[in-house]
Parts: C-alpha cells; structure tokens; sequence
C-alpha cells in the first residue's frame, strides 16, 4: 500500500503531495538539486515535478526552485505558495520575509547553517515542525574545494526525511551523473551526500519538550 | 502488445527532442530562441552523438529555418524545426509558405509573449497569431502530451499535407521536469513508418513547383486546403486512437472534466489545466455544479466538439492566454461564434495569464464568480486579476 505521508523519526507527518520550495543565490546549485531530487524519487514510482523559478537568473542573486512529489498524477503547474518542506541552502536568505512566507505549519524547514537547530528556532518567530540544521558550506569546502552545496543539501534533506534510501539515491546519482563530472568532483559529491546525511541537526517542536528531542543523527 | 517502458524525467523540451529523434526525422533546421534553445540544442547533441541520422542545419534566422524546413520537407524528407515569439513572427511569410506548398512540416513552438516590452514569459499570443495561417495547432497540458503530440503530429502532417504545430508553455512545460514514458523504437517505428512522398524535389525526376496560379485555380487551392483541415478532424482521431491502443494513452481534441451536469464551466489551453480542476474541486464541494475543458486541438477548431461538450443552459467562460486588441481572446470570439445562435449558452470571455503572469486556482474562482453573480460581461472582454 502507498504511505499517504512521510513520518519523521516518530514525530511530524509529512502529507503527500509533498511541496517542497527552494531558496538559494545564484551558483549555489538549488535547481540542479530540485532536478536531482525529482530523478531519484521519480526512479522510486512516485510522481514528480520539479521546476526553477522563471526569470532572470544571476550568479548570487536570490533565486528559487520547485518540487513537487506525489502518490498521484500532478497537473497543477503554479509555483509554490504554502510548501511543507522549505529548504534554504544560504541562512542570509532568512531575513528576506518572503524566504519564510507560506511555510506550513508543522512543516520542515532546513537551513544550511552551523547554528543549533534549537538557536535557529528560538530566533525565528512563529515556527513549528521540524527545524534541521546542516553545514552544508563546511562539507561543500571539504568534499569537493568550492561552495556548491546542493548535493550537501540534498544528502541532509534524505537523512531528515527518509525520502529515500540513501544507497538508492547514490545509485540513481551514479546512473545519471557519473559521465558529467571528473572523477574527483563525482566522488566529491557523493561524499557530501553521505556526510551530510550524518551530520544533519533537527528539533520537532511539535514534541512536547524540544530540547530533550533534539536528534544529533551522527550519534 | 506488451512492451518495455521506462519513465525518464525530462523537460518539455527534452520530451519533444526525443520524440523528434524517435520519429526518425531527417531534416532539422532552426535558429536558437529563448525558451525553444533546449528543444535544438538536444536534437544536436543527439546528431552529434550519432543517436540520430538527420541533418542539422542552424540557419542565419528563423526566416531562413522555415525556408529549409519547406525546402526539405517538398524532397519527402521528414521536416522538424523549433521556436518561439519572434522567432516564430519572423517565419510568418513562410508559415503561410509551408501551407500553400502542402508541406508536411512539425514545429515545435514554445509559447512565449511577443515584445515590446521584452519578456521570455509564456502566454499565447504568438502561436494565435498565426492562426490563419493554415497550420494545424495542438496545446500541450504535459511532458507526456508533448512527447506523445509530436508524434501524432508528424504521422497527421505527413497524412493530410498539411504542416503542424505541437504547442507548449513556456518555463511551465519547456523547463519543468516530469516523469515520461518513451516507448521503445519499434512500437514508435509500427506507428509512424517513414514517409513516402508522391510528388517530390528530385533532380533524377524534374518537377516545376510553386509556379503562378490565376484566378481560375486559386480559390479551388485554397478550398483543398479548407478541405484538408476538415478531412485532418478524422485523420486525427484515427490516429489518436491507434496510439491509444499501442500505449494506453489518448490524445483529445478536448478535456473535460465534470462538464457533463456543469452550470458553469471555464475552458482553457495548455498547463492553467490543473489550477482550473482545482477551483471546479473547491465549487463542487460547496455543491455548485462547476466544470473545466482544456482544448488540446485549436485548429482544425474542435466545433462539433464543443457543442456536443457544452450542457444547454449552461454559462461558459473562455480563459484566453492571448488578446486580440480591439476584439477579444482568439478562443473566446471563436467560442462565441458558435454558440451565437444558442441562446441558452451564454460565452463570456477573459483574458489572463499574460507574460507569463499565472492563473491559479484563486483566479479561476474569481471567473467562475463573475458567472454566477452576473458581474461579467457578455459582450465585453473581461480582464482577470489586472490593475486598471
């Protein structure tokens, strides 16, 4: 039978269609993980979507990128307004209002940031879900020498969620991505998935006390 | 017939390359545009790696890629070509060309607004443009219809002698990653084998073509090509139908959803589609008996169709992504003129959507309002959700 929605490690439920928005600068790599993100899931038997924001796009520049995954067919075609995964793959992005407009209640926000999910919770106002934390900067500069940190990105938003099996996901990787990229930044990249998937940090404040919940998953 | 299929995730533009390769297309001919470029710049990179046997001709513009595409299509080879907005203003002489010379040519045309002021936003005011032009034109509601439609539109083009446009929103489709299904080469070769010409360039069998017509003959040309577009009706029906039953999947002229008991339905063309089911989910459940179509098929325009979908005493509303300045949506006029002597069906006309400025569900609701509170006008454009 197919799930209805996706359970984060006990807590929060997650209801399909999953609607998943995208925020980074320009060069960050935030379209290429939405597409990637589309490939692995669509190779699962879900059905997907996915889509940058329209426009002119510029090195730096805030931009935005669009997921959609679904147990059903997706015919509607409008960008996100209310997603209930948020990703930001540059914090700075935070302070622009429209970064946290629409989010769901009791959806999943994550930040690439080496703050504490719970600090990063307490500074925003009126939030609730999950909170996730990952240095995706740091392991971006580690695995592959430059701050690309969308396979970062990627690699936390699969240790949060279980979305998919990460073997399968480095799979689907292999499959598309080998023959695009030297052997070095391939490799790179897959390690990033890999240790961003350990490293990522995340609070549930729908648990009732959120700081004895706060899930270190490399432990 | 059981076959393996794999469903790859792909861009509309990268669906409509790959059913141009699969199509085994001999001649492309085109010019880069902003949002068409993917569609031939895949086709290439498909030359390039010999997945593909055609010829690929970047031309000097897209005057100059019709131009090659009329001239490879009249020796019989299998023609494609791609473009949007001012591309395809500028092959306008030669649209009416490709008609007139019955050349079977597929082009794939991104909808994108016309400037000034520029834009690379989609609404569809450049493919209605063209609309009297000859050429037959289908608008896509996914990567699956455009993949499939490019198809069907090369096997209906090469049938009646007449070329085809397969139509899609740009950014929406053209660079929206979706799941497709492609079918395996030999299921596409059973339904579009390769074209056979009867009256061809050949230089081992000269032949004059083009040559002046008086008035003797000329209207009787044009009547045949009247005559074809009404002949291409059943043609692509047929041809629906067999692709239906080789993969599940039907092409129509019209898709509807709840339209059969519908008060109040709004109809459109290409992806509004989805936001327009939705505003008809969130009316039904307040018990209004709301519909939606989406017209796949403009031309031949779906006439019959259209009256057999439409509930006498219903009102309908033509969401139009295009505006004739002085008149109305192209759509919505046509639309108009059929029911004009049903007074039980009333039309009104809206025009939305324009440079890529997006319909939602919200916005359909405000339409479907305007309807059922008589704060639209019948006989006036009605402009949605615009600063006046």
């Amino acid at each position: 039978m197919i799930s209805q929605s996706l359970k984060i490690d006990g807590g929060l439920s997650l209801h399909y269609p999953l609607e998943i928005r995208w925020h980074g600068r320009g060069g960050q790599g935030a379209v290429t993980a939405s597409k990637f993100l589309a490939e692995t899931v669509l190779a699962l038997g879900k059905e997907v979507q996915s889509f940058p924001q329209f426009g002119s796009e510029r090195r730096g520049a805030p931009i935005m990128a669009f997921t959609r995954i679904s147990n059903d067919p997706i015919t509607l075609y409008n960008t996100i307004d209310s997603p209930n995964i948020l990703i930001v793959l540059d914090a700075t992005l935070l302070k622009y209002p429209q970064v946290l407009q629409g989010f769901k209640e009791n959806g999943l926000l994550l930040v690439n940031s080496e703050e504490k999910p719970a600090d990063l919770c307490n500074r925003l106002d009126n939030i609730s879900g999950v909170i996730a934390t990952v240095p995706a900067t740091k392991i971006a500069i580690e695995c592959l020498g430059k701050p690309i940190v969308n396979t970062a990105m990627f690699g936390a938003l699969i240790g949060i969620t279980k979305l998919i099996p990460l073997e399968d996901a480095l799979l689907v990787m292999e499959k598309k991505y080998r023959e695009e990229f030297s052997e070095k930044i391939f490799a790179g990249n897959l390690e990033a998935i890999k240790m961003a998937c350990k490293l990522v940090q995340m609070v549930d404040t729908t648990l009732a006390n959120q700081q004895t919940n706060a899930v270190n998953l490399q432990e | 017939m059981s076959v393996r299929l794999e469903k790859v995730a792909l861009t509309g533009n990268q669906a409509l390359a790959h059913a141009v390769r699969m199509a085994k297309t001999q001649v492309v001919a085109a010019y880069p545009i902003t949002p068409q470029t993917s569609v031939v710049e895949t086709i290439a990179e498909f030359c390039a790696k010999g997945e593909m046997d055609a010829h690929f001709i970047q031309t000097e513009s897209e005057h100059s890629s019709m131009s090659a595409c009329i001239g490879a299509s009249m020796t019989g080879a299998r023609t494609f070509t791609a473009t949007s907005s001012q591309g395809l203003a500028l092959m306008h002489e030669m649209l009416h060309w490709a008609v007139g010379a019955r050349t079977p040519i597929v082009l794939g045309e991104v909808n994108r607004a016309l400037a000034a002021p520029w834009t690379i936003l989609s609404d569809q005011s450049d493919s209605m443009a063209q609309r009297d032009t000859g050429w037959m034109q289908f608008y896509c509601g996914n990567n699956q219809e455009v993949f499939d439609t490019a198809l069907l539109a090369f096997k209906l083009c090469e049938a009646v002698l007449l070329p085809a446009m397969v139509v899609l929103d740009a950014f929406v489709l053209s660079h929206s990653v979706e799941g497709v299904l492609l079918p395996h080469q030999e299921l596409v070769n059973q339904y579009l084998p390769l074209r056979e010409t009867l009256a061809k360039l050949d230089p081992d069998e000269p032949h004059a073509f083009g040559g002046m017509m008086f008035p003797d003959v000329f209207m009787e040309q044009r009547f045949k090509i009247e005559e074809s577009m009404d002949i291409a009706r059943g043609v692509i029906m047929e041809c629906a139908t067999e692709w239906d039953a080789l993969t599940g999947r039907l092409l129509k002229p019209l898709h509807c959803y709840h339209t059969e008991d519908a008060e109040y339905i709004v109809m459109c063309l290409g992806t509004a589609f989805g936001a327009a089911m939705q505003a008809v989910d969130q009316l039904r459940s307040k018990g209004i008996k709301a519909g939606a179509i989406r017209m796949w098929q403009y031309r031949p325009f779906p006439t019959q169709e259209l009256i057999d979908t439409i509930p006498d005493t219903s009102s309908l509303a033509v969401v139009d992504r295009a505006v004739s300045f002085g008149c109305g949506g192209p759509v919505g006029t046509e639309t108009k003129a059929i029911f004009s002597g049903n007074n039980q069906v009333k039309v009104y006309n809206y025009i939305a959507g324009l440079g890529g400025r997006e319909i939602r569900s919200s916005s359909f609701e405000k339409v479907f309002s305007g309807m059922m509170e008589n704060t639209a006008s019948q006989n006036k454009i009605n402009w949605l959700e615009v600063r006046q």
